[in-house]
């Protein structure tokens, strides 16, 4: 007993509570980060397709047998009482039950795409090689064997499903499907750029009309002109019409006849399927391949069926030139601000007082931000920019409701404080002897401030940039207001004159987290590609920290020589 | 210094002597544009530094300047003032205002409705309404401004209902026409209520297929009517004038005392009848058509005695009755439902100021107005229990008054046929001190409460602008993070600071502070989607951590003490917490092990049900523990670096010191270091506060944004920052609901900056403290 008294007395105890904060701390941000990438970077992985047959009891009569086709996703633990009440007679003698939750595909035959098993009543499970799987552009993934593959109605290949080393239906299959995605291409090429020019030449002759109107200076010959141009933008358009028929007709050739589960059987036009493979008889090799195949997708396309599938593209490139947007607003401005404060201002109590004003900003509420840019920028600044520039347009607003540009200002402000703040910094640390020297060899104060201090701070304000991008690139609670959709029609960049448009509502990664997790129909098969989305965000936004960081050090370390 | 060639570009010409003798023509010119440059660079570096300041101070200044509008009482300005002369002597019985302002009815005793032009008074129209030859009007009762239907009591005892309307067009260059006429909704046959007796006193509601009239006769017989459209296949096909109507009447006489004022409420089911002593008895008056008996549900007296009840109007909803008394005292009342037993209440008083000669309700917002005998008018808003404007207006009190149907322009009629027309802007009279932050007893609820409800499908809704629960669940939120963030981010900081070796600190640091630059979304994200289903399958798991932790870690501890030297030596100090990783890490695996048979035998095996079902705790998926952890863990990394910032910069003298006098390492940080350290690691609390009440995504995704007060841990809350997330792309630019959502904003702003302000200032204390050691 006397040595548990002097082992607290000592206060030993206390300091290893305080060691386990620590230790705790460090778990939850390695365990937090584990869990991101597992569940982000799992969902590529080609999963194996698991056939089994499903016996359930039922409260009269004999057991449901049915056969099950999918992906093993999660399993828990349940007590039978919960079991029970949901409608299962189990036996309560077992307090609790596993179950798994399948993902058998197949929506538009299923209803849903996943379904809870407990995993007792599973039998005969078996992963047959000739399973295939199709990532659909609707209706989710396809879980099934191939019988028939089709040309124009007449049968071109046929396998036996029963036979898992029969290939000959799928080895037809793959170039049809080859075929079908490059003449999806070039439909996706047509109607997004050409048609979208044709579109938007239109819509900016409508606009210019209304603006001769407007002005009162639509004279026959100007609105000739512009009727001549619209007439041959819609000869254009007939043209890329029938063009678009023609490739339409030509992508709807294949089809393929599937067997699902229980023996259903179902027709897919090879024009649905984005991809298409065999899990179960894929070695490593092949399934790497389809996994750096997903990853590229996921990094590079559109998304598919309200965000839940496909790439994030365009959340990435909206986040990227939001970001680089508010890197042209906010350098300059913190820069001079911190300047100002450091070179310029009186040292006294006023700017003391101001310096922490600002320090406190960056602690400001980033909602406030989003408020005061709905309020001043959209509603305030840019109804009368509308007035002024944009009267044809209206009452559509142009630069009167959320968008680029609005985002950027805003978070250019939300942002400006980390700059200042951390330029100060660097202002602070270069030696007061150097600016002396340069004074003393008759320097003006701007010409030291330019040749000597500005240069030896620039690794400070790179500093404050990229911890001001790192903020910028996850705050998603302004953005809400001031300009990020769930899908935007377009790029903020594209070929379309004036070609960068800050008028445009833009796709953001993080809004993308939020929306797509919440606020979509389908969570559950949304989910896996959130996890990813979410660890792509924080890869990017610890990579720019750090190298923040490694700049900082590597600043300090060169201002301790100085000082020497 | 790679600087100097750069430098040594420009010619040296600083002495006053080298100047004087080398200063050729163009370097004199050089030396002036320089300094040119220096003074506008200078100057523009002021400006735009200055700028930047401004923009953000803009901020400040801008959401104020949204919000002051709320606080604004209201402008009265008057428009025209004419006199109409044909209104004879005769009395008015009502008085309204077109929706535009442009044109006002006034329907007279005579049975006349003269419409006119507010602007001067023109005479548009007169109609006569459909009045039998030889009677004559004794009565008068209006439904709504809104329907414009009212009724007539005539001296045969018949009633006339009719509607006053506009018929509106746009004629050429649309220009907008508005041609008065009076509709006749149930037909211009009158109902029967007496034979032969004048109608003393009359109530009227009516819907599309039903009406309800209550009167009294000269006599002092209560009666009532009911008239609904007969229910035949052809009466489908008829226009409503043209169908018939099945009509009951029955007789209150004898169940309640002589009346002198009567009304129906909007459903048509109670009857309030006034007695001439201010006395109010209620029925329900639906038993007299169901072969029920009618009998007084209550009874109230309506003022204080000696007090004469002036005017009786129905609120915009019809649930509150506002009545006027001649001291001048505006009550509201409306029906409340406790244990089954309706009884009247009154809910609050204004003050008009002398006796109320007119009143007249809005018909958009919860707004009335009144005018008492010495001309003096008031408005006022019932919900935020707020007189919005109190003016003298007029030199006389007026015979009658209308408001107009978005309360931007009222009417008076006074003396002989005089009108005087006054414009309104009264924008955000639902807003007061009372309204926003305490307890508020809204229409249909028992007793005051607290609620944040800011619109619904119905027009004739009460908005409830209570900043209270957003506030309360604002600090729940906060407080519930602090509870995780505070030991652990301060214990932790404590640590790194003094203890930990220097090489492990140098790794631990950056890791930490990382986690403060984790988007908060993907924070949000994680605790709805995956820690909320995890915390409410894996409770009782979740509770044996957090008793199982400190324990282990103590045993830990205590077992590190009692190994042999031999090993102890192998690991310095300042190496405790990576020990105890491994330590925790399977005893946090251990834990959720043994969760599973301790909830079997002591919660049924589940204790998410036990919790709801034997408990009796509400439990929600998202609630204050998810947020808890979640913003727990986003606040952690702001404290945390803070306060090791406090701790590691304590001056060593200090400490050595301490040990030096033989004073144990706990010694030294109990008495030497946190002391010094405090006001520091005070300073980070309050920050991470400031950002736990900030912060947005977390909560938004993490609770389920219901507007509660309630402490518990299993439910969820809305705060302030998600509620304007959530409010503010959907409500409409400069209304009401818009400009609070702005002050919310503010009140963030400023509660924030001030703690963070508080924070840095200590701060900042205590470095000049420490350099002065």
């Amino acid at each position: 007993m006397s040595t548990f008294k002097k082992f607290f007395e000592s206060g030993t105890p206390w300091i290893w509570i305080n060691a386990g904060a620590v230790a705790i701390s460090v778990i939850m941000t390695v365990g937090l980060l584990l869990l991101l990438a597992f569940n982000g970077l799992s969902h590529f992985w080609p999963k194996d397709i698991m056939f089994a047959n499903y016996s359930q009891p039922v409260t009269e009569g004999e057991p449901l047998r049915r056969e099950v086709v999918g992906e093993r996703v999660d399993r828990e633990h349940v007590s039978a009482e919960r079991i029970i009440s949901s409608g299962i007679p189990v036996s309560d003698s077992t307090p609790l039950y596993e179950r798994e939750l399948i993902k058998i595909g197949n929506r538009d035959l299923n209803g849903s795409d996943f379904t809870w098993l407990l995993t007792d009543y599973l039998s005969d499970i078996s992963y047959p090689n000739n399973l295939t799987t199709f990532e659909r552009r609707e209706w989710g993934n396809f879980y099934g064997y191939v019988q028939e593959v089709k040309e124009a109605g007449s049968t071109v290949a046929q396998s036996d499903p029963a036979d898992p080393n029969d290939t000959r239906a799928w080895e037809a299959l793959e170039q049809r499907i080859e075929r079908a995605l490059s003449i999806h291409e070039q439909i996706e090429d047509l109607e997004k750029d050409e048609i979208g020019e044709v579109n938007y030449a239109l819509e900016r002759l409508r606009l210019q009309r209304r603006g001769l109107e407007l002005r009162g200076t639509a004279t026959p010959e100007n609105l000739a002109e512009i009727n001549a141009e619209e007439a041959s933008w819609e000869a254009n358009y007939e043209v890329l019409q029938s063009r678009l028929a023609d490739l339409y007709a030509q992508i709807d050739r294949d089809t393929v006849v599937m067997t699902a589960m229980n023996d259903e059987v179902t027709e897919i036009s090879v024009s649905e399927i984005v991809r298409a493979f065999q899990p179960n008889g894929m070695h490593i090799g092949n399934k790497l391949v389809v996994y750096g195949q997903k990853l590229w997708e996921f990094l590079s396309d559109d998304p598919r069926e309200a965000n839940t599938e496909g790439g994030i593209f365009p959340a990435i490139f909206g986040t990227v030139t939001m970001v680089l947007l508010m890197s042209i607003f906010v350098t300059p401005f913190g820069v001079v601000a911190a300047v100002y404060l450091r070179e310029y201002a009186r040292q006294g109590f006023i700017t003391r007082t101001i310096r922490i004003a600002v320090n406190n900003l960056a602690g400001v509420p980033s909602i406030v931000y989003g408020v005061f840019g709905l309020g001043f920028f959209i509603y305030f600044l840019g109804s009368e920019v509308d007035q002024a520039f944009y009267p044809e347009a209206l009452p559509a607003p142009t630069f009167g409701t959320p968008g680029m540009l609005w985002a950027s200002l805003t978070l250019a402000l939300l942002t400006v404080p980390v700059v200042i703040v951390s330029t100060e910094e660097g202002l602070a640390r270069i030696p007061r002897s150097l600016r002396e020297g340069s004074l003393a060899l008759g320097a003006t104060k701007f010409e030291t401030l330019w040749r000597v201090v500005l240069p030896m701070a620039s690794p400070a304000m790179m500093t404050g940039l990229i911890l001001a991008v790192a903020r910028a690139a996850g705050e998603v609670a302004p953005l809400m207001l001031v300009g990020v959709v769930k899908l935007a029609p377009a790029l903020p960049v594209n070929a379309n004159y004036p070609y960068f448009h800050l008028d445009q509502k833009f796709m953001h990664l993080g809004f993308h987290i939020y929306d797509v997790g919440f606020q979509s129909p389908n969570v559950e098969a949304a989910r896996p590609l959130v996890f990813a989305t979410a660890l792509l965000l924080v890869v990017v936004i610890a990579l720019l920290n750090q190298l923040a960081v490694s700049i900082r050090n590597r600043l300090r370390e060169k201002y301790k020589q100085l000082d020497m | 210094m790679n600087e100097q060639p750069n430098l040594s570009n420009t010619p040296v010409a600083n002495t006053a002597a080298g100047a004087a003798l080398a200063a050729s023509a163009a370097t004199l010119s050089r030396r002036k544009f320089r300094h040119l440059k220096d003074k506008v660079a200078g100057v523009s570096i002021a400006i735009g530094g200055l700028g930047v300041i401004a923009a953000v101070l803009l901020i400040f200044l801008y959401l104020v300047y949204e919000v002051m509008p709320l606080f604004r009482s209201a402008l009265i300005q008057e428009v025209s003032e004419f006199r109409i002369d044909s209104p004879h002597s005769d009395e008015v019985l009502h008085l309204a205002l077109e929706e535009r302002l442009e044109v006002a009815m006034r329907l007279g005793a005579n049975g006349e409705a003269i419409y006119f032009d507010t602007a001067n008074g023109n005479v548009i129209s007169r109609i006569p309404l459909a009045i039998p030859p030889g009677s004559s009007i004794s009565s008068f009762a209006l439904d709504t401004d809104i329907s414009g239907i009212f009724a007539v009591g005539l001296s045969d005892g018949h009633v006339l209902i009719a509607q006053y309307d506009y018929d509106i067009s746009f004629g050429e260059n649309n220009a907008r026409q508005v041609a008065p006429v009076i509709h006749y909704p149930f037909g211009e046959d009158t109902f029967e209520l007496y034979n032969n007796e004048p109608v003393s006193k009359l109530s009227v509601r009516s819907s599309t297929s039903e009406l309800m009239l209550a009167g009294t006769s000269s006599s002092g017989e209560i009666s009532l009517l009911r008239a609904r459209r007969e229910t035949s296949l052809l009466s489908a096909f008829n226009a409503p004038s043209e169908s018939a109507w099945e009509t009951e009447l029955t007789t209150l006489t004898g169940v309640l005392p002589p009346v002198d004022q009567l009304y129906l409420d909007v459903d048509r089911r109670w009857l309030f009848a006034i007695g001439t002593s201010g006395r109010l008895s209620m029925v329900d008056v639906r038993p007299a058509f169901f072969g029920g008996t009618v009998v007084i549900e209550n009874e109230v007296a309506l003022v204080e005695s000696g007090r004469r009840i002036t005017e009786v109007n129905f609120l915009l909803g019809g649930i509150s009755l506002l009545v006027g008394d001649s001291a001048g005292t505006v009550a509201q009342w409306f029906l409340v439902r406790r244990d089954g037993e309706y009884a009247i209440e009154k809910v609050r008083e204004f003050d008009a100021g002398g006796s109320v000669v007119a009143m007249s309700p809005e018909q958009r917002r919860k707004n009335f107005i009144t005018a008492n005998d010495q001309g003096y008018i008031g408005i006022y808003n019932t919900t935020a229990h707020r007189e919005v404007v109190y003016r003298k207006l007029l030199d006389v009190a007026p015979k009658t008054l209308a408001m107009s149907a978005r309360g931007d322009g009222v009417i008076f009629e006074h003396g002989d046929g005089e009108f005087s027309f006054w414009s309104v802007v009264n924008r955000h009279p639902e807003v007061s001190w009372e309204a926003l932050w305490q307890e508020v007893w809204y229409e249909n609820y028992q007793e005051p409460e607290y609620i944040w409800q800011s619109s619904a499908a119905n027009n004739d809704f009460e908005p409830k602008y209570s900043l209270a629960p957003l506030a309360f669940g604002t600090l729940k939120a906060a407080f519930y993070a602090m509870l995780l963030a505070a030991p652990l981010a301060v214990c932790g900081a404590i640590f790194t600071g003094y203890f930990m070796a220097g090489k492990m600190r140098r790794n631990v640091k950056p890791l930490i502070e990382l986690m403060e630059a984790l988007p908060t979304v993907v924070l949000g994200f994680l605790a709805g989607l995956w820690l909320a289903p995890f915390l409410e399958n894996n409770l009782l798991g979740v509770f044996s951590l957090l008793i199982v932790t400190p324990l282990s870690i103590l045993l830990a501890a205590f077992a590190w003490t009692r190994l042999p030297e031999a090993i102890r030596f192998h690991v310095p100090d300042g190496w405790e917490a990576a020990l105890l990783v491994p330590v925790i890490v399977i005893m946090g695996y251990v834990s959720f092990l043994i969760a599973g048979p301790i909830e079997m035998v002591f919660f049924g095996g589940d204790m998410r049900s036990y919790i709801t079902n034997d408990l009796g705790i509400t439990y929600d998926q998202r609630n204050a523990m998810v947020v808890g952890f979640a913003m727990g863990f986003a606040v952690i990394p702001t404290i945390f670096s803070i306060a090791e910032d406090a701790v590691f910069t304590v001056p060593k003298q200090l400490t050595y010191g301490s040990l030096a006098l033989g004073a144990t390492p706990w010694q030294t940080l109990r008495r030497v270091v946190l002391p010094t350290a405090s006001p520091g690691i005070f300073s980070a609390l309050m920050i991470g506060m400031g950002r736990a009440v900030g912060e947005t995504m977390i909560v938004l995704m993490a609770t389920g944004n219901t507007p509660i007060m309630d402490i518990n841990i299993f439910e969820g809350m809305r705060t302030l920052a998600a509620n304007i997330a959530v409010e503010v792309p959907e409500s409409e630019v400069d209304s009401t609901h818009y400009r609070i959502l702005f002050l919310a904003a503010l009140v963030l702003f400023m509660f924030t900056f001030v703690v963070n302000t508080l924070a840095e200032i200590i701060r900042q204390r205590l470095r000049r403290k420490y350099s002065t050691i």
